[in-house]
C-alpha cells in the first residue's frame, strides 16, 4: 500500500508498504530517516520514540497506515522543531513548514554502503571550541544539554530520549526530579545508569529558563 | 495482509462484518508487538485511529461514557474526579509513550487477565458498549471476560466504549511488578466504596484465568459494615475484619505459576493489596469523603 | 578510563594481523624511550599545554552525530539492492536433526538464497573466541534453544521471515545436560564428543567418547578448571575461632545492551566482501570469520559501524559470518537486523554460578583461611569459559590477605544457553558470594561489617591467593572508609504535604505502599576485578598516527581499530594526541582492519592498551618531528640540542617555555606517520595445580554503599542511593569515567533486584526473551548516584590509569543484598532477589 504523512515538516510518501510494517520501519527504511531506533520493537524501550501529531508514541507500535495523514517529528526534525518552537515564542512566525533542512540532509536514501561516521565528521566534532559551544551549531537546547552533561555513551537510546524529554520541557519547562524520571520512564538506557540523563534535562531546563528571562 | 481504514464508525461496523476475522487496531500496543515478532498475521488489520469518537469522553451526568480509543494518558489527566480507580489503573500502564495510545478498549479487547484497566472497571462496576451492524448492546464488566484472552464479543462486534458510574466514594488501585516502572502486573487489585449503595466492590487482575471478582470477600465486607454501622458512624474498620477481608481476596485468586512470580506470591499479594487498599479508601472515606457526603445529605 | 564491556583473560588464539610496526614491541607502560637521536631526552611526559588534553573532561567527539540520529549505527546500514538475512533458530535445545528441508523456502519468490550447513563454502565451519566448538550452521544437532540452522536471503525481511518458517526440520529430541549433576552423570550425554581442546597439560586418560581427560578437566562436560592453592587451609581452618558457610546462587544476567546485534555484508568484485558490523574486536572476528569463507584475511574488509552498547555482547560473533555468506551466495549485499527476541539468542549471557563457601577468621576478626567451589554453567559452547573460570578462581577470595587458600573453579559445558564475556565477568559472580560471606563472618566475629572489611583488607605489597604482589596501590581500605563517610539519605522522602509520593517508594507508580511495611536497610561491598587480559595471553595494540599541516594548522589523525561501543575511547584519544603533540585538532579515523589490532573492547582493557599504544606513537611520532626540526632549525638556536622540548599549542617550546618554532613551519610539507604496536607488562598462566603465577597485569578496586527500601509485606525494594568510592589512578576524561562507574554500578543494581534470563530445567529453553520479561532499570528504578573518584597512580600504566569499566559492576549487586539482609533480616543466598525470597512464597 502507499503511505503519506508529514515528516519534520515534510510532506513523505512510501509506496509498497506492507501492512504489517510499523512508521518505525517506514522511517527508517524507506524514507532513510535512521534516527529512531529499533531496540525492541514490542514497546518497552522508548528508543523508537517520535511524535505522531504532537504526542510522543513509540513509532513501533503504529501501524504505518495509521500514520496516513498525520504529523510526525523524529530526532532529526528536533532542532528545526525547536527553533520554530523558539520563534513562536518570540512572536514570529507560525507557518510550521520546515526551513532548516535539519529534516533533509539525512533523509535522503544512501547510494552506497553508508560505512560508518566518516572521520572527518567526527574530527569537526572534536574540536573543543566547536564541542563545547553552547546553544548554537544547529541543535536543540535539549539535544546540546545531552552533549554537554555527558548524558551520551553509545547513544543507542538518546534520540528516543531527546525527543521524549523535548516533549516533556515543552508541557512542563520548570520539573522536578521526580517528574523527569515518571517522564523518562518509558525510555531504557544501559549505559549511563541515568544519572547524567537526569544532569542533561535538568541543563537544558535551565538554559531554557535563562533564555525566557532574557 | 489488507489494512482497512474506515472514516467513521458505521464504516468501521460495515468492515467488521464483511471481515469477522479482521483485528481491530487502535492504540496498536498489542496488536503491533504480535505482528513485530510473527505471532500474528491477520488477513484483515481495521485501524479505528480515524475513527473520531472512539477518542471522546462524555461525563455530564452520573455515568461517564469513555470512549474506547480514549488514551489513558487522558483519563489520569481529565476523569481522576469520576473515575479515580481507573485514572490510578491507567497511571499504572507501561510508559507515558504507551499511555499516550492505549485505551481500554484495547485492554477489553485483548482481554488478558493482565491488563491494568480490568479490576478498576470490575470495582466500579462497569459496561461495555459494544456495537456491530447488528445493533448495540451494554455488557456488564462481571460478564465481560470468558477466558484466557477471551470475551463476550461476537465476531462482528467492535467496542464502542465503556460507561462507568461517577464514583460516589473514594477508589484505589494497586499492582505489583518487580520494576517501578513499565512493567505488566504479576498481580493487581483494584476496589472501589460506594456509598450511594453502601457496597464495597472489587477487581483482581493477573491472579485467575480472567479479571475476577473477589465475592466473597465483597460480601464478607458488606455484611461487617452494615453489622457495625460503619458506613454511618465512620469508625475505623477493625483489623480482624481487615484481615478476613484479605484473606477472602487472596482465596478469590486462581493464579498460575509463571516467569512474572508464584502462585504463592500473587495469592499472597493480592491479600496485602486488598487489606491496604481498604485502609486506603475507607481512611479517605472517613476523612474528606464521608464528610462531603454528609454536607451533601445534609444540604 | 576505559570500557563498559566485558572482560577477558586467558585467550588461547592469537591475532596477529596486519602489525606492521615503526617500532618493535614495546617496553614496560609509559617508560622512557630511546631513539637513534643522540642527546634528545626521550619520554617526555607531556603535560596538558594544550586544550583539550587529558585530564580535562572534553565532550564526545561523535555526540553531535549522536544527539541529531545522524551516527550510523550497524541496523542503520543501507544498500541500493540490498536483501534482508534472516536466520532460522532451534526450537529446542538438544536434538538430532533428522533432515532438513529447504524447498518450499527457495520456492517463495522474493528468496535469493537458503543455506544450511551442508552449504558451507570450506572444510571450516566452526568458530569460537578460545575454543573453536561452535558450527557456523547447526550439524545433525542443535546443542541449545535458538541455536542457528538455517540462513535465508530475501528482499524483504516478510519474505524471509516467511521463506523460514517454511524450512521442515525434523528433530529427534535429546536428553538435556542442564547443571553440574546432570553433566557429570554416569551415561550422561557429552555435549562435545571428541574434543580435540585440551585446555592445559598433557591428557592423563580417556574419558568416554574417546574425549581426552586432562588432569584438570575431569570430565568431557567440563569445558576448564582452575584450582588455586595457596598455604594450607585445612590447617588453617584449625586455628580459626569462627567459621561460616554459604552456598550461593548467581543468575543468568544478560547485557541487554540496546542495539541489536545487527550489520551489512557487501560483495566486493574482487570476490571479497566489506562487512560493516557492531563488535567489540574487529581482528578477533576476522581471524574467526575468513577461514569460513575460504577467503584470505585481507579480503574480508571489515569496518566498524556504531555500537549500540556491548558489555561483552559483541565478544562473540552473531551475524557476522551468516551476513558474509549469503552476500557472497547471491552477490548482493546482505543486512541482517535481529530482533530483540532473536538477540536473546544471538549472544553469550553471563555465567550463572553456583558458590560453595567456607570463610574463617579469629577472634580478632582475622580472617584465617578461605574455601571454595565456583561452578560456572557455560552453556553449549565454550566461548570466553576458560577465562572466566581463570578470573573466578583467582579473585576468588576478593580484595583480602588470606595467606590459606583452597579454591577450585570450573565452567560446565551443558544445553543451556551459551554464556561468556560480560562486564566484570568470573570476578562479579565471586563478588557476590564473597561479599556475603564477609558479612556473614563480620556477625559471627561480632564486628561492625566495615570495619572487618577493613581490617582484612589488601594494599600495595599484598599477596594474592595466586602468590602474585600487588605492586601498586590497592586503596582498599580506603574506598571503604570514604564510602562510608557518605552523608546518608534522609528518612521517609516519600513524605510530603500531599500525602505519599508514590515514586519514592518501593512499587512506584504502581501505588503498592503509601509507607506501610516499608523498612530502611545499609550494605557495604567492595571488589576486585583484573584489568586487561591475563595468563599470559599477548595483549597488545596497534596505533597508527600521522601529522601533518592541513589548512594552516598543525593537526593529528589517529587510526587504530578500536571498538567504541559507547565507553568513549575515540574521546581519549583524541585527548592522548593533543597532549602528546600539541595539537588542537585531532581526527580519529574510523576503526577497521586496515590498521593492526586493538585487541577487545572489554577487559577494561581499553583506555590502558589502545590508550597506550596511541601514547607511544605519539611519542614516536613526536621524535620524529623534533628531528624535522632539528635538521631545519637547530642551528638557529642552540636550545634544539640541549633542552627537554615540548610540542604545546601548535608549537615546539622548551620545557622553560620557550617557543623554538611553530609547528607548520617545522612539518612543512611533510606529514609524518607511525604505526607501532604496544604491550603492557607481559602476564604468565597460572599453574594448572596450584593456580599459582603472575596472571594479571592490573587490579582495580571499587566499594558500594547501598541504602534501600523495602516493602517487607510485598517483597518490593527500592534502592534509595547507591553510592561508590573507586580508585581510577588517573582520570583521563572524568566525565566519562563518572558515566562508567554509574552505567556499571546500575547494571549491578538490576542484578540485584530483576535481571535474569529464565530457563526451563526440564527443556532447557529460554523462558523470558523478551523486554517485557526481561527486566532492566528503568530511570524509576535508578537513584542518586553518588560517586568518590579516588587517583592514586599506578607507575606501571600509562599516565598512571587504571581500568574502570568493570570494577563498579562486582561490588553494586553485593551491596544492595546486602542492604536487602539489612532490613529484611533474611539470609537471601541467590540473585537476583525476587519478591517471592522476601516474602516466601518462592
Amino acid at each position: 500500500m502507499r503511505v503519506s504523512f508529514t515528516v519534520n515538516g515534510r510532506p513523505q510518501e512510501a509506496d509498497d508498504v506492507w501492512e504489517g510494517e510499523s512508521l518505525l520501519y517506514v522511517l527508517r527504511e524507506r524514507l532513510g530517516l535512521p534516527g529512531s531506533k529499533n531496540a525492541c520493537e514490542q514497546g518497552e524501550c522508548g528508543s523508537c520514540t517520535v511524535r505522531l501529531d504532537g504526542v510522543p508514541v513509540c513509532s513501533c507500535l503504529v501501524a504505518a497506515g495509521q500514520a496516513e495523514g498525520r504529523e510526525v517529528v523524529t530526532v532529526e526534525g528536533l532542532a528545526d522543531l525547536a527553533e520554530r518552537r523558539a520563534r513562536r515564542c518570540a512572536g514570529g512566525d507560525g507557518s510550521g513548514s520546515c526551513a532548516s533542512g535539519a529534516c533533509g540532509t539525512s533523509g535522503a536514501p544512501l547510494d552506497e554502503a553508508p560505512g560508518v561516521p566518516a572521520g572527518d565528521a567526527w574530527s569537526r566534532a572534536a574540536r573543543p571550541q566547536d564541542s563545547q559551544a553552547g546553544g548554537g551549531g544547529g541543535l536543540a537546547p535539549i539535544q546540546q544539554a545531552f552533549i554537554d552533561a555527558g548524558a551520551v555513551q553509545c547513544g543507542f537510546c538518546t534520540p528516543g530520549l531527546l525527543v521524549a524529554a523535548d516533549e516533556m520541557l515543552e508541557r512542563n519547562p520548570d520539573p522536578s526530579d521526580a517528574d523527569i524520571r515518571e517522564a523518562l520512564s518509558g525510555n531504557l538506557c544501559r549505559c549511563t545508569g541515568y544519572e547524567k540523563i537526569m544532569d542533561a534535562v535538568r541543563l537544558a531546563a535551565a538554559r531554557q529558563a535563562e533564555e525566557a528571562a532574557r | 495482509m489488507d489494512f482497512l481504514r474506515p472514516a467513521s464508525w458505521e464504516e468501521a461496523l460495515a468492515a467488521k462484518a464483511a471481515h469477522p476475522g479482521a483485528v481491530p487496531i487502535a492504540g496498536g500496543t498489542d496488536v503491533m508487538v504480535e505482528i513485530n515478532f510473527d505471532h500474528r498475521r491477520p488477513e484483515h488489520l481495521l485501524d479505528l485511529n480515524r475513527v473520531e469518537e472512539l477518542g471522546e469522553w462524555e461525563a455530564d451526568g452520573d455515568t461517564v461514557r469513555l470512549g474506547a480509543s480514549v488514551p489513558y494518558t487522558r483519563i489520569m489527566e481529565h476523569l481522576r474526579g469520576p473515575l479515580p480507580g481507573l485514572a490510578l489503573a491507567s497511571h499504572t500502564v507501561a510508559s507515558p509513550q504507551i499511555r499516550n495510545r492505549g485505551g481500554v478498549g484495547g485492554n477489553l479487547g485483548t482481554a488478558s487477565p493482565a491488563g491494568d484497566a480490568h479490576p478498576a472497571l470490575l470495582a466500579a462496576g462497569a459496561e461495555v458498549e459494544v456495537a456491530s451492524v447488528r445493533g448495540t448492546r451494554r455488557i456488564p464488566i462481571d460478564d465481560f471476560y470468558t477466558g484466557v484472552k477471551r470475551n463476550a464479543l461476537a465476531a462482528d462486534e467492535l467496542i464502542r466504549a465503556v460507561h462507568v458510574k461517577r464514583a460516589s466514594g473514594p477508589q484505589q488501585f494497586a499492582k505489583v511488578g518487580t520494576r517501578n516502572a513499565m512493567v505488566i502486573a504479576v498481580c493487581a487489585f483494584g476496589l472501589a466504596l460506594h456509598p450511594d449503595t453502601r457496597t464495597v466492590r472489587t477487581g483482581i487482575g493477573s491472579a485467575a484465568p480472567t479479571p475476577v471478582r473477589a465475592r466473597a470477600a465483597e460480601d464478607f465486607l458488606n455484611a461487617a459494615l452494615e453489622e457495625d454501622r460503619l458506613w454511618d458512624s465512620g469508625r475505623a474498620v477493625p483489623p480482624s475484619v481487615a484481615e478476613e477481608f484479605a484473606a477472602l481476596c487472596s482465596a478469590a485468586c486462581n493464579p498460575i505459576d509463571d516467569v512474572r512470580g508464584t502462585a504463592g506470591y500473587r495469592r499472597h499479594a493480592v491479600g496485602v493489596l486488598a487489606r491496604r487498599t481498604l485502609t486506603w479508601t475507607w481512611e479517605a472515606y472517613r476523612g474528606t469523603g464521608r464528610a462531603a457526603d454528609e454536607r451533601g445529605g445534609a444540604a | 578510563m576505559t570500557t563498559g564491556t566485558g572482560a577477558g583473560t586467558s585467550r588461547t588464539g592469537t591475532a596477529t594481523t596486519g602489525a606492521a610496526g615503526a617500532s618493535g614491541p614495546g617496553g614496560a607502560a609509559g617508560t622512557a624511550r630511546t631513539t637513534g637521536t643522540a642527546g634528545t631526552p626521550a619520554g617526555l611526559t607531556q603535560h596538558s599545554g594544550t586544550r583539550g588534553g587529558i585530564g580535562e573532561s572534553t565532550l564526545r567527539p561523535d555526540g553531535t552525530l549522536k544527539v541529531t540520529g545522524e551516527f550510523a549505527y550497524s541496523s542503520d546500514m543501507w544498500h541500493e539492492d540490498m536483501l534482508w538475512g534472516h536466520i532460522l533458530r532451534s526450537t529446542t535445545a538438544h536434538a538430532e536433526i533428522v533432515s532438513i528441508d529447504t524447498s518450499a523456502a527457495l520456492a517463495q519468490p522474493g528468496v535469493y538464497a537458503v543455506m544450511t550447513y551442508d552449504d558451507l563454502p570450506t572444510d571450516v565451519r566452526h568458530y569460537g573466541l578460545e575454543i573453536q566448538d561452535t558450527p557456523v550452521l547447526a550439524h545433525g544437532r542443535v546443542r541449545h534453544h535458538g541455536e542457528p540452522v538455517a540462513i535465508v536471503a530475501a528482499d524483504h525481511p516478510e519474505t524471509a521471515r516467511r521463506a523460514a518458517a517454511k524450512i521442515v526440520v525434523e528433530y529427534r529430541e535429546l536428553p538435556v545436560v542442564t547443571d553440574e549433576a546432570s553433566a557429570t552423570a554416569p551415561g550422561a550425554p557429552l555435549i562435545h564428543e571428541n574434543r580435540t581442546d585440551l585446555p592445559q597439560g598433557p591428557p592423563t586418560g580417556s574419558g568416554p567418547g574417546g574425549t581426552p581427560v586432562t588432569g584438570h578437566v575431569p570430565h568431557p562436560n567440563i569445558v576448564h578448571r582452575q584450582p588455586i592453592v595457596r598455604g594450607n587451609a585445612e590447617e588453617a581452618a584449625r586455628r580459626a575461632d569462627f567459621v561460616v558457610r554459604g552456598e550461593y546462587t548467581f543468575g543468568m544476567q544478560d547485557q541487554a545492551f540496546l542495539g541489536p546485534e545487527s550489520g551489512l555484508a557487501v560483495p566486493g568484485e574482487d570476490g571479497g566482501v566489506d562487512l560493516y558490523v557492531a563488535t567489540q574486536w574487529l581482528h578477533s572476528d576476522l581471524r574467526q570469520i575468513a577461514p569460513v569463507l575460504g577467503l584470505p584475511e585481507d579480503k574480508v574488509r571489515m569496518t566498524l559501524s556504531g555500537v549500540g552498547g556491548a558489555f561483552g555482547g559483541r565478544e562473540d560473533l552473531s551475524m557476522q559470518i551468516h551476513a558474509c555468506l549469503l552476500a557472497l551466495r547471491t552477490g548482493k549485499p546482505v543486512k541482517i537486523v535481529y530482533n530483540r527476541f532473536e538477540s536473546f539468542f544471538g549472544h553469550v549471557h553471563r555465567h550463572p554460578a553456583k558458590l560453595t563457601y567456607e570463610h574463617g577468621a579469629t577472634r580478632d576478626g582475622k580472617l584465617t583461611h578461605v574455601r571454595a567451589r565456583i561452578v560456572l554453567d557455560g552453556g553449549a559452547y565454550a566461548s570466553a569459559s576458560p577465562a572466566v573460570v581463570g578470573n573466578a578462581s583467582s579473585l576468588g577470595v576478593g580484595p583480602y590477605v588470606v595467606d590459606d587458600v583452597d579454591i577450585e573453579a570450573v565452567a560446565l559445558y551443558t544445553n543451556n544457553p551459551p554464556c561468556g564475556a560480560m562486564r566484570g565477568f568470573g570476578a562479579v559472580q565471586a563478588c557476590f558470594a564473597y561479599e556475603a560471606q564477609m558479612d556473614k563472618l563480620a556477625a559471627a566475629v561480632g564486628m561492625d561489617p566495615v570495619e572487618f572489611r577493613r581490617l582484612n583488607a589488601m594494599k600495595q605489597g599484598s599477596v594474592m591467593p595466586t602468590g602474585q604482589v600487588v605492586d601498586s596501590p590497592a586503596p582498599v581500605a580506603e574506598l571503604l572508609r570514604r564510602v562510608k563517610a557518605m552523608p546518608l539519605p534522609p528518612e521517609r522522602q516519600w513524605e510530603s504535604s500531599e500525602g505519599a509520593d508514590v515514586r519514592q517508594l518501593p512499587g512506584g507508580l504502581s501505588n503498592t505502599t503509601h509507607g506501610e511495611g516499608v523498612v530502611r536497610g545499609v550494605g557495604y561491598a567492595v571488589g576486585i576485578k583484573n584489568v586487561g587480559f591475563s595468563e599470559g595471553f599477548d595483549d597488545y595494540s596497534t596505533a597508527r598516527v600521522r601529522m601533518e599541516v592541513v589548512g594552516g594548522e598543525a593537526v593529528a589523525t589517529v587510526h587504530t581499530a578500536m571498538a567504541e561501543v559507547g565507553q568513549g575511547g575515540v574521546t581519549v584519544h583524541a585527548q592522548i594526541a593533543r597532549t602528546e603533540l600539541g595539537v588542537s585538532r585531532v581526527t580519529i579515523d574510523p576503526a577497521d582492519t586496515r590498521v593492526g589490532s586493538a585487541g577487545s573492547t572489554s577487559a577494561s582493557r581499553q583506555t590502558y592498551v589502545t590508550g597506550g599504544a596511541i601514547k607511544n606513537s605519539c611519542e614516536l611520532v613526536r621524535e620524529k618531528v623534533l628531528e624535522l626540526g632539528r635538521r631545519r632549525f637547530g642551528t638557529y638556536h642552540p636550545a634544539w640540542a640541549t633542552a627537554e622540548l615540548l610540542l604545546e599549542d601548535g608549537k615546539v617550546v622548551t620545557d622553560g617555555g620557550e617557543v623554538l618554532a611553530d609547528l607548520v613551519d617545522v612539518l612543512g610539507e611533510e606529514a609524518v606517520e607511525v604505526e607501532a604496536e604496544w604491550r603492557h607488562r607481559p602476564t604468565r598462566p597460572f599453574d594448572p595445580r596450584t593456580g599459582q603465577g603472575d596472571g594479571h597485569v592490573q587490579y582495580s578496586f571499587a566499594a558500594h554503599r547501598a541504602v534501600v527500601e523495602v516493602d517487607t509485606e510485598l517483597g518490593l525494594v527500592k534502592v534509595v542511593e547507591l553510592a561508590c568510592a573507586q580508585d581510577v589512578g588517573k582520570a583521563l576524561n572524568p566525565l566519562s569515567v563518572v558515566g562508567q562507574i554509574q552505567g556499571g554500578t546500575v547494571q549491578g543494581l538490576g542484578m540485584a533486584v530483576m535481571e535474569e534470563i529464565l530457563v526451563d530445567p526440564a527443556t532447557a529453553k529460554v523462558r523470558n526473551p523478551s523486554f517485557t520479561d526481561y527486566l532492566i532499570p528503568t530511570i524509576l528504578d535508578t537513584p542518586t548516584l553518588p560517586v568518590d573518584v579516588l587517583e592514586l597512580a599506578d607507575d606501571h600504566a600509562p599516565y598512571g590509569l587504571r581500568g574502570v569499566g568493570e570494577a563498579p559492576t562486582l561490588s553494586s549487586t553485593p551491596a544492595v543484598l546486602a542492604a536487602i539482609r539489612n532490613a529484611t533480616g533474611l539470609q537471601l543466598d541467590r540473585t537476583p532477589v525476587r519478591p517471592e525470597h522476601l516474602t516466601g512464597t518462592a
